[in-house]
Formats: C-alpha cells, sequence, structure tokens
C-alpha cells in the first residue's frame, strides 16, 4: 500500500541550490545526522550483534523494537528512497521479471527488485538481512502479502499484528483488547526470541514519554500553517518533518531535540513573516492555500513540488503526513498504558480510517487552515488510499463549498509520473483558483 | 449468446435446472429477492461481496444471505466509472452501477468482507452514497488463535446481530442458528457431491455448468440451493458419457470479481477439463462441516471453523505453513495437469499471491499458465489461443514449456 514518507533521500539529491539553504537549515542537517547514523548502524548490525526487524511505517512498534534493542528497516522507506534517487524504474522492472504483475503496488515490486539486485540501502551499503518480519497489518492489505512475499525470501520468522480496520467510524474496546491480547501473546514473544531478551516495561514506557514529547513539537509545527504566510508546507515539506517520528526515532532522545529544534525554527520563521522552504529557496508569496490528500510521486519529487511552489501554492495541510501517526487530533502516545497505547496508535492511524472519516478530517483541515482549494494525488500504486477518492473529492466539495483538483501519479513507478499532463493540470486548477478570487473581491 | 457458447441440447436430461441457473445468475435486478421478501414479509435480505461472510449467522435471524457479484457483462456502465480511476478492478464500479440503478433496491444491507483495501474503500463508499442502508466491515480475523482472532470474530458477529436485530431481522436465537448451520453442511455436502462428480467424470458436469448452478445459491435459501444442487447432480448423473481429450486444469484468481460465462466456456472448448476452480470461493470457504453440537455455542463454531477450515486463500494471512502448498496438495488431490491463473486485472490479492504459487508449482513441476480478465471481457480469441496452447503443450510434453 501505501505510503510512507521520510526524510533522508531529499539531502542525497537536492539540487544544488538547495543545499546551500540546507547548509543553513540546523534541524535538517540534524535529521541527516540521525539517519545516517541509523544505516550505519545498520550496515555493522551483524558484526555488532544487533538485530534487525524489518516493519511497515503505519503501525510501527518502534518503541517495542528499541526497548528490545532491535534496528528497524521500513521496505516502504527503501523504495520511496529508490524512488528519489532514480533506480526504483529498474527495480520494478527487475521484480516484473519474476513475474509481478504491473498492476499492483510499485513499493512492492521495487522492493522486491531492490534485495535481487543486492539489498544496497540509501547510503550504498548493504542492508543486513532481517532477524524478524514485523508484520503491522494496519491499514493495507499489501502489507499482508509483502511479507508473505519477503518471507520466502528470508530464512527468519514473521509475526503478525492484525489491527482491525475502523470500518464504522470509531475503536471499539474489543478491537483494542484483540490488538493488545495479540501484543501479548504473540508478537512480543516473537521479538523477545528473535532480540534474546525479555521485554522491559519499564523501558517501554521511558521510551513512550519521549515519544509524547515529540509528538507535541510536531503537533505544534503542523498548526503552525494556520499563519499567514505559512511558515511551513504541510506536505511537500512535511515529508521531511515527519521522517523521524515515522521510522526508527520515535521514543528516542534524538526525536525530542530534533522536533524541539524544528519547532523553534519554525517558530522563528513566523516572527519574521516567512514562508515555507521550497527547492528553490524561501517562498516570496502565499497565493494559494491547499490541502492535499494522498502520497506524492517519489521519481520526479522535486519537480512536482515546484509546480506548486513556483506557482506561489504552499500545502497547508496533508494526509500522507498522518499515515505514520494521527497526532493532531488528540492522540499522544501513554506511558501509563503501554501497549495499550500501542494498539490506540495503531487504530488511529490514517489509513486505518474508513472514507467518512478521512472525508470529515480533510474537511476539518480545509476549515483549520482556511484553505482556498483541497487537490487530490491518487496514486496506481494504493489502492488503500486511492480507491474511492473520486468519492471523497465530490463530497468535500459539497461539504466545504472549496474546489478540488484531481492528478494521478505514482508512488515509485515513473513510467506513471506524465510531468506535462500533471503540470497542465496543477495550472489549470490554480487558474481556477485565482479566477474565484477575483470574482470574490470584485 | 456468446460465440463461445453451443445451443443446448434439448434432450439434455439437466437442460431445466441449467435454464433455470441461466434465469437466476443473469437477472442482476435480483427478482428472485423481491420475490423472497414478498413470501417473508419484513424480513431482511443482506448483500455480501465476495469471498466470504458466515451465511448461517444471517439465516440464523430470519434473513436472506445474497451475494452480490457486480455486474459482470450484462451491464452498462454509467454512473459506476465516475467513482473509480482506470486502475481499479471491475467490480466495485459494477457493483455501484447497480445500487445506483435501483437493482440492489430489494437489499435490506450490505456486508464488505475483508479481502482487499478495494472492498474495504467501497464500505465506506456505502455508508457515504446510502446512508439509509445498513452497510458495514466485516474484519474477518488474521489472527487464527482462538483466543485471540477468535475471539475478535464472535464479538464481531455479536455486533452484526445487534445492528441487524435493531433493523428488523429476529432476535438471535442460538438453537436458530445452529439450524442454520446445519442447513449449510448440507447444502456444503451436496455441492461437495457435484465437485465430485466433476473430478471423477469431467464429461458430465462442464465447469461452466457447476458454476451457475453453484452460484444461484446467492439468491436462494440454503436447503433451496441444496434440492437445486442434488436435483443438477441426478440430472446430470444421467448425461450419456462423452469422451475428450482434455487436459485436467485448476483455475485459480477468480474468487472475487467473477469471470465471464463466456470466458469458462472458452477455456472448456480450447481443451481444458477444468476440474477444480475457484469461481464461487465463498459458498466452499470453509472446507468440510461446520462442527456445532447441540450444546455448542454457535456463535464459536462459526469463528472455529473460519480459523481452522478456512481455506488457503489469497486474502487470507498464510503463516507459518508453506505458500501455494494448499494449491499443490488441490492439483494432486484432483489429479490435474495444471494450474490456469486466472485473475482479475488490477486484483491485488490474486495477482499478489500469483508469483509465490508459480513458484510453488514450479518445486512441485506442475504446468501452469496466467491470463487476466474484466467481468465484462468479451474478447476470448487471445484466451483461447493461449489456453489452447497450454492444454496441447501439457498434452505433448506435459508441460507448458
Amino acid at each position: 500500500m501505501t505510503t510512507t514518507p521520510t526524510t533522508t533521500v531529499p539531502h542525497v539529491n537536492r539540487p544544488r541550490e538547495v543545499e546551500a539553504d540546507a547548509a543553513k537549515d540546523d534541524s535538517q542537517l540534524r535529521q541527516k545526522q540521525m539517519i545516517s547514523g541509523h544505516f550505519e548502524k545498520l550496515a555493522t548490525a551483524k558484526e555488532d550483534g544487533r538485530k534487525v526487524a524489518y516493519t511497515f511505517v503505519p503501525g510501527n512498534l518502534t518503541e517495542l523494537m528499541l526497548a528490545l534493542d532491535m534496528l528497524p528497516v521500513l521496505p516502504e522507506i527503501n523504495a520511496l528512497q529508490s524512488g528519489m534517487r532514480k533506480l526504483s524504474g529498474n527495480y520494478i522492472t527487475e521484480a516484473e521479471k519474476l513475474g509481478h504483475s504491473e498492476d499492483v503496488c510499485t513499493y512492492v515490486k521495487c522492493d522486491i527488485g531492490m534485495m535481487k539486485s543486492g539489498n544496497i540501502g540509501p547510503t550504498g551499503t548493504k542492508l543486513p538481512s532481517p532477524d524478524i518480519l514485523l508484520l503491522s497489518y494496519t491499514g493495507c492489505f499489501t502489507f499482508m502479502k509483502w511479507f508473505e512475499l519477503l518471507k520466502q525470501e528470508y530464512d527468519c520468522p514473521v509475526t503478525m499484528l492484525h489491527v482491525p480496520y475502523q470500518g464504522d467510524g470509531h475503536i471499539t474496546p474489543e478491537m483494542r483488547s484483540y490488538v493488545v491480547g495479540q501484543l501479548e501473546r504473540e508478537v512480543i514473544p516473537a521479538l523477545e526470541k528473535a532480540a534474546g531478551k525479555k521485554l522491559d516495561l519499564d523501558r517501554l514506557s521511558e521510551l513512550l514519554e519521549r515519544s509524547r514529547r515529540a509528538e507535541d513539537d510536531l503537533v505544534a509545527v503542523w498548526e503552525s500553517a494556520q499563519h499567514r504566510p505559512s511558515p511551513i508546507d504541510g506536505y511537500f515539506g512535511g515529508v521531511y518533518y515527519i521522517g523521524p517520528i515515522f521510522s526508527a526515532f520515535r521514543g528516542t532522545q534524538d526525536a525530542i531535540d530534533y522536533y524541539r529544534m524544528l519547532r523553534g525554527e519554525v517558530e522563528e520563521r513566523i516572527r519574521k513573516g516567512q514562508g515555507p522552504v521550497t527547492p528553490d529557496g524561501d517562498a516570496t508569496e502565499e497565493k494559494y492555500r491547499l490541502v492535499v490528500e494522498g502520497p506524492p510521486n517519489w521519481t520526479n519529487f522535486f519537480d512536482f513540488w515546484r509546480m506548486f511552489s513556483r506557482e506561489g501554492a504552499t500545502v497547508v495541510s496533508s494526509t500522507y503526513t498522518r499515515v505514520g501517526g494521527l497526532y493532531d487530533t488528540g492522540f499522544r502516545h501513554d506511558p501509563k498504558d503501554p501497549l495499550g497505547t500501542l494498539a490506540d496508535y495503531c487504530l488511529g492511524c490514517y489509513t486505518n480510517l474508513n472514507l467518512p472519516m478521512r472525508t470529515k478530517l480533510l474537511a476539518s483541515y480545509i476549515e483549520k487552515y482556511q484553505a482556498d482549494g483541497f487537490l487530490i494525488n491518487s496514486v496506481k500504486s494504493c489502492n488503500s488510499f486511492s480507491a474511492g477518492q473520486l468519492l471523497m473529492l465530490r463530497e468535500l466539495e459539497r461539504k466545504t463549498g472549496v474546489p478540488g483538483g484531481f492528478i494521478e501519479s505514482d508512488l515509485v513507478d515513473p513510467r506513471y509520473f506524465g510531468k506535462a499532463n500533471i503540470e497542465n493540470r496543477v495550472q489549470s486548477y490554480l487558474q481556477m483558483l485565482e479566477a474565484r478570487k477575483t470574482r470574490a473581491s470584485a | 449468446m456468446s460465440h463461445a457458447e453451443v445451443a443446448p441440447n434439448p434432450q439434455d436430461p439437466a437442460l431445466p435446472v441449467l435454464e433455470r441457473a441461466r434465469r437466476l445468475v443473469d437477472d442482476l435486478r435480483f427478482g428472485e429477492v423481491s420475490r423472497w421478501k414478498e413470501r417473508n414479509p419484513g424480513k431482511l435480505a443482506i448483500g455480501y461481496m465476495p469471498i466470504y461472510v458466515p451465511r448461517p449467522l444471517l439465516e440464523g435471524i430470519g434473513c436472506l444471505p445474497v451475494a452480490v457479484f457486480g455486474g459482470g457483462d450484462q451491464v452498462d456502465i454509467i454512473k459506476g466509472d465516475s467513482f473509480y480511476q482506470s486502475y481499479i478492478c471491475h467490480i466495485p464500479r459494477s457493483t455501484l452501477e447497480l445500487a445506483l440503478n435501483g437493482s440492489l433496491d430489494s437489499l435490506d444491507g450490505m456486508l464488505f468482507p475483508s479481502i482487499c483495501d478495494v472492498i474495504r474503500n467501497l464500505s465506506g463508499m456505502w455508508q457515504m452514497l446510502f446512508p439509509e442502508k445498513y452497510a458495514s466491515y466485516v474484519d474477518l480475523p488474521q489472527n487464527f488463535d482462538p483466543e485471540l482472532g477468535g475471539r475478535f470474530y464472535v464479538l464481531d458477529l455479536q455486533r452484526i446481530l445487534r445492528d441487524l436485530e435493531a433493523r428488523g431481522a429476529a432476535k438471535y436465537d442460538p438453537e436458530r442458528l445452529r439450524a442454520a448451520i446445519r442447513a449449510e453442511n448440507s447444502r456444503r455436502a451436496a455441492l461437495a457431491e457435484l465437485d465430485l462428480l466433476r473430478v471423477k467424470e469431467p464429461f458430465r458436469v462442464r465447469a461452466s455448468e457447476a458454476y451457475l448452478v453453484a452460484r444461484t445459491g446467492g439468491v436462494l435459501e440454503t436447503a433451496e440451493h441444496e434440492r437445486f444442487v442434488r436435483e443438477f447432480v441426478a440430472a446430470a448423473r444421467e448425461r450419456a458419457p462423452r469422451v475428450y481429450d482434455n487436459v485436467r486444469v485448476l483455475v485459480r484468481g477468480s474468487f472475487c470479481e467473477q469471470p465471464p460465462l463466456g470466458l469458462i466456456k472458452t477455456l472448456e472448448s480450447a481443451g481444458c477439463d477444468i476440474v477444480d476452480d475457484d469461481f464461487q470461493l465463498g459458498l466452499r470457504y470453509i472446507e468440510g462441516d461446520i462442527e456445532c453440537g447441540p450444546s455448542d455455542d454457535p456463535l464459536v463454531a462459526l469463528s472455529n471453523a473460519f480459523l481452522r477450515r478456512g481455506q488457503a486463500t489469497a486474502s487470507r494471512y498464510i503463516g507459518d505453513e508453506e505458500k501455494g502448498a494448499a494449491l499443490v496438495k488441490s492439483v494432486r488431490e484432483v489429479e490435474a495437469d495444471g494450474v490456469i491463473f486466472a485473475a482479475a486485472s488490477f486484483c491485488d490479492p490474486a495477482l499478489l499471491d500469483q508469483p509465490m504459487l508459480e513458484t510453488a508449482l514450479d518445486r512441485a513441476k506442475i504446468p501452469h499458465t496466467s491470463l487476466k480478465f474484466a467481468e465484462n471481457t468479451g474478447q476470448f480469441q487471445v484466451i483461447r489461443e493461449q489456453a489452447g496452447a497450454f492444454s496441447d503443450a501439457v498434452k505433448l510434453w506435459g508441460s507448458a514449456a
């Protein structure tokens, strides 16, 4: 399915003009160091005796893995990084040669192709094989098939956490109890066995307390977009911000420090009346405020971003940046109830919400961030996101009176990024917003 | 009548049953359901999407479970396409078309079992488009421990019972549910008899016929469907034997969006005796009986049947067992010569599963080929050639190479 964010790669492949800007950005430097450090640990994990768990972003159990001194590897992030490094096309072709259908998720095929090509990670070193596959089945059917496929490739155990979907629009006690029961009876014992040590619940609680603190700062960053001009881009820029907390760092002091630093930088931008950083430097004007639904395209990420930033369009909020945790509706990890709070986290991820809830959340973002419009980037790979988006578009227009736009691309398959076509659509959409503004002010 | 069909033989003893089956299957306005409701005023008809929902649960509270398989090749999609991008499979768009054109008005609600993200999201679309109708997602457990997944499943079944009782279904009575389970077991035995006849004497029952006969179970009460199946089996036994020089194949991957009947007939006319398939998997999802003694909790019985006896299909997590082992076992059991993977275009479960199943077949040296379809596919020439080449290769060399 879905989606995943991150952050490292943009630095690897950023245009020269942005590198200079990034060099001034302490939080970005900090994040780059954190992620490089993580991949260095992965590169020497086997010789250092560290155990490695492969897992997914939505519904990730990072604190649990860290409490057992395990290192997470997130195949979705590897795939999107391959997309940004222009490697995904060949990896996908490799997988299709092996019999994988052209119709299915390109994250899966990119990951399979990368593995078959040596499993070289984004920093150029080989990723370690997993000691366990931690299959958190949250919001995406494809995750299940993905790890069934990986299980055929690796000689390691797999443990599955089935997270029930919020089909009726709420989390029931039965759902929560089911998830906690699986954690207690299956997932934790399997992780303990792979890690070779017992879980210390006090240590887990300490990690969860750190998660909560980082989450507070992340929400403050999201909510900063209520200012005019918004000091952040909550989609293209937002995928950098979610990097640490959606990957290996939730529950760490590094994450606390990073989000505190990021929040400070954002508040400074507000004080200075600055808009967000864009691939071409600081935004000079905020003509349009948008909300975006759906993952970005990674193969042409900066081209895609510039289609907006060069037209003065800032994304003030997005749903993609909530796939690894929906914090701005109030959820925080609760150190007093370690397993219950992990269950609540998994159950509450954006992709685990039903369509009416997703639509309602988008409508709330449109209102809260005073958006001029909303745009859906529908990706071919991800049925979890995409199936139903055309109805969401209609409903949102009806409920909010704000016009929606619809474009199509893919996560990491470069064959599905039609630059001219997408650019035409984006420009037409923004021109329509401009015409509405003109009419409104006449 | 498509080009793949031949005129029926008026002397065929099974013809009357087959003609009724065809009428029931082709009636996409669900007239049979309307007639059932006229005969059973006040009772609810509850639709469900593939693959599997526990039908006895619904019959146990007086509801008619109705299988909804989209519009097949019989419906012009006018509104349904506007809800879906081109890269989404066909069944949700034709299902919406049926709902929007009034064909599903006789249904009082819909259940959407967990098979894939598209059908899951369709449950939310239903809630948005038809707020006056009951629409619920059924999150079948992927954890098969009775204390975990089983307990969750029983609680979810109780939720459905409460929901439907609030909408007018009969109050839950364990004894009535036990009776519904017995009826389901009896129907399952009739279907097993039909399947066995196909395996032993495929010249008596073509897969296209068995498909029609099984699919009528989607709109009939269980006991009536059992009689229907048994009537067909009895008639088929009276057919004169015919000899075909065909290969014996399994078809896999068509468990949700159904292939057009013409496609099944095309495979047959290309020299394939389809001795096993997953077209109507929902009716056969539980392998064998749902075990439920007179003092057993019937909800737990339904749960245990799902956990322990559910078929190893693509929407079901295969944890510790070897992936594809169940398919190889099936090939051996029905003495098939090969496997045809026939998946609907953009069907994530089938297409993501397929490479793993192909690997298992390769290890077992079982020939296989694959094709894709949409429920409204109308051209079969390429498929005929592919299936014919596969059939010839298997006959000549024992492999598809």
